[in-house]
């Protein structure tokens, strides 16, 4: 079956949201981390802004719409303006080498794919074959949590783990109902005010953004 | 009428908190908000009890039936008794310097808000909306737990944040393929992942998208639940934030979590016809029974311990609904019930205990019934009804709960009794010499404010000897509606 060329633009945006997910695994710098996800975001807005317009779903105008304000500018200008506020800035030493987090990757998308096969295959919308790609990208996401120890990697990887989950429900259903998209945008973005706010708190006490610090509570 | 006072009463009380949260009368107009809201709860209940289940609103926003409005009375109660008891408690954290007005008025807004979340969760009918609520609960609470800004209790506060964000990004996941499943059935739109709707049409969901999503589900609430393994932010959170936070964390947030994770069990079984999701429930219930009965035997710090056996009890719940069948449920809906009570007056005695020791150290707190007798029986008594003593009401749930694994699964008795003997040695071991020890500490200057623990524990006690039988006929309901 052709696809229709809306559609292979779609699948192109998907195939570049996955390699951003590979790029944040591999990024040292917390500045370009941000970047990262502010490209993750408009590749996230931009694709389901061309399923709304190729499929007539109307209320996915909304989620890109939101998707672009929240993702591409509001929330990658406040961790900008946090990462100057905080000066940490410096490289990001991850606690697994960087070759051998691209290797569990990649297994990681293997699995991904095969996971979402018996999911994609039952779904009637014409984006199902970029499921298997918003599994990975919500793995790959979770891996860059596990294996970083700063503060703000951990968030902006909680976060690409949330662009992930939207990706899967944009291609397998068409989006969430409007109401439930709403709230969990409040709810991230809340969620990112708070932790500022947590940052901060965790600077002033601890002079630092590292979570080594932070491991005093645990089972002796 | 009454589900929007319900949830517009603590609302607003967050709004009107965080503007004048700083005021000195602040504690007592968080404790008339309490009440306000628990005044609501008790006509919304009134009303379900006459009428029957409902829907409000629209196409059916809000859902109540007895299962959740008992649990919201609950809610409202606790939340209300905990109001009571941090009054004076806040007052003396910040004589002692440990907090100012700021703080304070964080603390009161977050904690209206946190009651608003938790009511939402327990009567929205939409399942994304409870995904929204329970994550909105998180947040509220972050910022209590890290309170003191102490630095355990900022990494608690990360731990909770973190863990519980991670879990509930898989019950997002979770929800999804739910409304995936629904949607082919229910079309597309707002309505498809109301439960109601679901409900009328589980048995026609896709069975293979629905176990996926169940598991999904699972270990998303279940983070929250702490159910073991995924419980390692709990204890944290329970033991470095202040006390009434501690209080209200066991005692209603654990519940709402567990409720969610029981409105999909409902559908999910509806899809398969089998005991699939029974079963994970089980698994993961005995698995909390047993390590935290073991990890409690280990702990010092005297709001861990009981932070432990939150985890016990709530995985004892798991495991009773796990089982199913009418008399498994109404012993867990009725242990849900006793926990809640009987935990969060511990907490209250506990809270007393420590503020005036200075420390949360076990082996520093000692002779409790001569520095203050209401605070001393006040832990004792608490103690011996969580412990599941006769005749509370810990001792009735309890024992349907294993009677009934005994008639159905009698592989799991031998090792829920260990447990439950073990939790029962090193707690009361732990506790009896905090309580009867030698000590030369003065009397406490102050009169603690132990009426809730009083009411709480009057209640389990009155429950274990005699339940009335119009809230047993009202659990039996409840449990009917979770495929009883």
């Amino acid at each position: 079956m052709a696809l229709s060329y809306p559609l292979q633009v779609v699948n192109l945006l998907a195939a570049l949201l996955l390699l951003i997910s590979f790029a944040m695994l591999s990024q040292r710098r917390i500045a370009g981390l941000v970047t990262l996800f502010a490209v993750q975001g408009a590749a996230l807005s931009l694709s389901t802004a061309i399923v709304a317009w190729s499929t007539g779903q109307h209320h996915l105008y909304y989620s890109a719409a939101l998707t672009l304000g929240l993702k591409v500018f509001a929330m990658p200008y406040y961790f900008f303006r946090l990462i100057r506020k905080l000066d940490v800035d410096r490289d990001v030493e991850p606690m697994i080498t960087i070759p051998t987090t691209m290797l569990i990757g990649i297994v990681l998308v293997i699995f991904a794919f095969n996971l979402a096969m018996p999911i994609s295959q039952m779904s009637g919308t014409v984006t199902r074959s970029t499921l298997g790609i918003a599994m990975a990208s919500v793995l790959l996401a979770f891996l860059m949590m596990i294996t970083r120890s700063k503060a703000i990697p951990q968030v902006i990887g909680f976060l690409a783990m949330e662009n992930g989950l939207f990706f899967a429900a944009t291609s397998a259903t068409y989006g969430m109902p409007m109401v439930v998209e709403m709230g969990v945008a409040l709810d991230v973005l809340v969620g990112v005010f708070v932790l500022g706010i947590f940052f901060f708190q965790i600077r002033e006490t601890f002079d630092s953004l590292d979570l080594k610090h932070m491991e005093k509570l645990k089972e002796r | 009428m009454e589900i929007y006072w319900l949830l517009g009463i603590p609302l607003s009380g967050g709004v009107f908190l965080a503007l004048w949260g700083n005021r000195r009368n602040a504690p007592e107009i968080n404790a008339l908000f309490s009440l306000l809201t628990l005044i609501a709860a008790a006509a919304l209940t009134a009303r379900i009890i006459e009428h029957g289940p409902m829907t409000v609103g629209g196409e059916g926003w809000f859902f109540i039936d007895p299962f959740n409005v008992f649990l919201v009375a609950l809610t409202a109660f606790v939340a209300f008794t905990t109001s009571l008891f941090s009054r004076p408690y806040m007052r003396i954290e910040k004589e002692h310097g440990r907090l100012n007005d700021k703080r304070l008025r964080l603390y009161h807004s977050s904690y209206q808000i946190f009651i608003a979340a938790m009511l939402l969760a327990l009567t929205t009918n939409n399942m994304g909306i409870l995904w929204v609520s329970m994550e909105a609960a998180t947040l509220a609470t972050v910022l209590l737990v890290s309170l003191y800004r102490s630095p355990a209790s900022l990494e608690a506060a990360w731990k909770y944040f973190i863990l519980c964000g991670v879990g509930i990004a898989q019950a997002l996941f979770g929800t999804i393929l739910l409304y995936f499943a629904a949607e082919k059935v229910l079309g597309s739109g707002g309505t498809a992942l109301l439960w109601t709707h679901l409900n009328e049409v589980k048995t026609q969901l896709e069975p293979t998208v629905l176990q996926l999503a169940f598991v999904f589900l699972l270990v998303g609430y279940g983070t929250k639940v702490g159910l073991a393994p995924l419980h390692n932010w709990l204890p944290d959170a329970h033991a470095e934030g202040p006390t009434p936070v501690s209080a209200v964390l066991s005692g209603l947030l654990l519940n709402v979590a567990l409720y969610a994770v029981m409105r999909s069990k409902v559908l999910v079984d509806g899809a398969l016809g089998t005991d699939m999701a029974g079963n994970l429930m089980m698994g993961f219930g005995l698995l909390s029974v047993v390590l935290a009965a073991f990890l409690i035997k280990r702990q010092t710090d005297v709001k861990r311990m009981f932070a432990y056996s939150s985890i016990e009890h709530m995985g004892l719940v798991t495991f009773a609904f796990g089982m199913g069948g009418a008399v498994a449920s109404f012993a867990g809906l009725l242990h849900m019930t006793m926990h809640s009570l009987t935990k969060s007056a511990i907490f209250f005695a506990v809270g007393h205990a420590t503020q005036k020791a200075g420390t949360q150290l076990m082996d520093d707190i000692r002779g409790l019934i001569k520095t203050n007798p209401t605070i001393g029986w006040g832990l004792m008594l608490g103690t011996i009804a969580i412990l599941g003593v006769p005749p509370f009401g810990v001792f009735a749930s309890e024992f349907l709960i294993i009677t009934t694994a005994m008639h159905e699964h009698p592989w799991a008795t031998p090792f829920l009794l260990l447990a439950l003997g073990v939790a029962f040695a090193s707690i009361f071991g732990k506790v009896q010499p905090m309580v009867f020890g030698e000590t030369e500490m003065p009397r406490l200057p102050y009169q603690p404010a132990l009426t809730p623990v009083f009411i709480h524990l009057g209640l389990v006690l009155m429950l274990g000897l005699f339940i009335p039988p119009y809230l047993a006929t009202w659990y039996r309901q409840a449990a009917a509606l979770l495929g009883g």
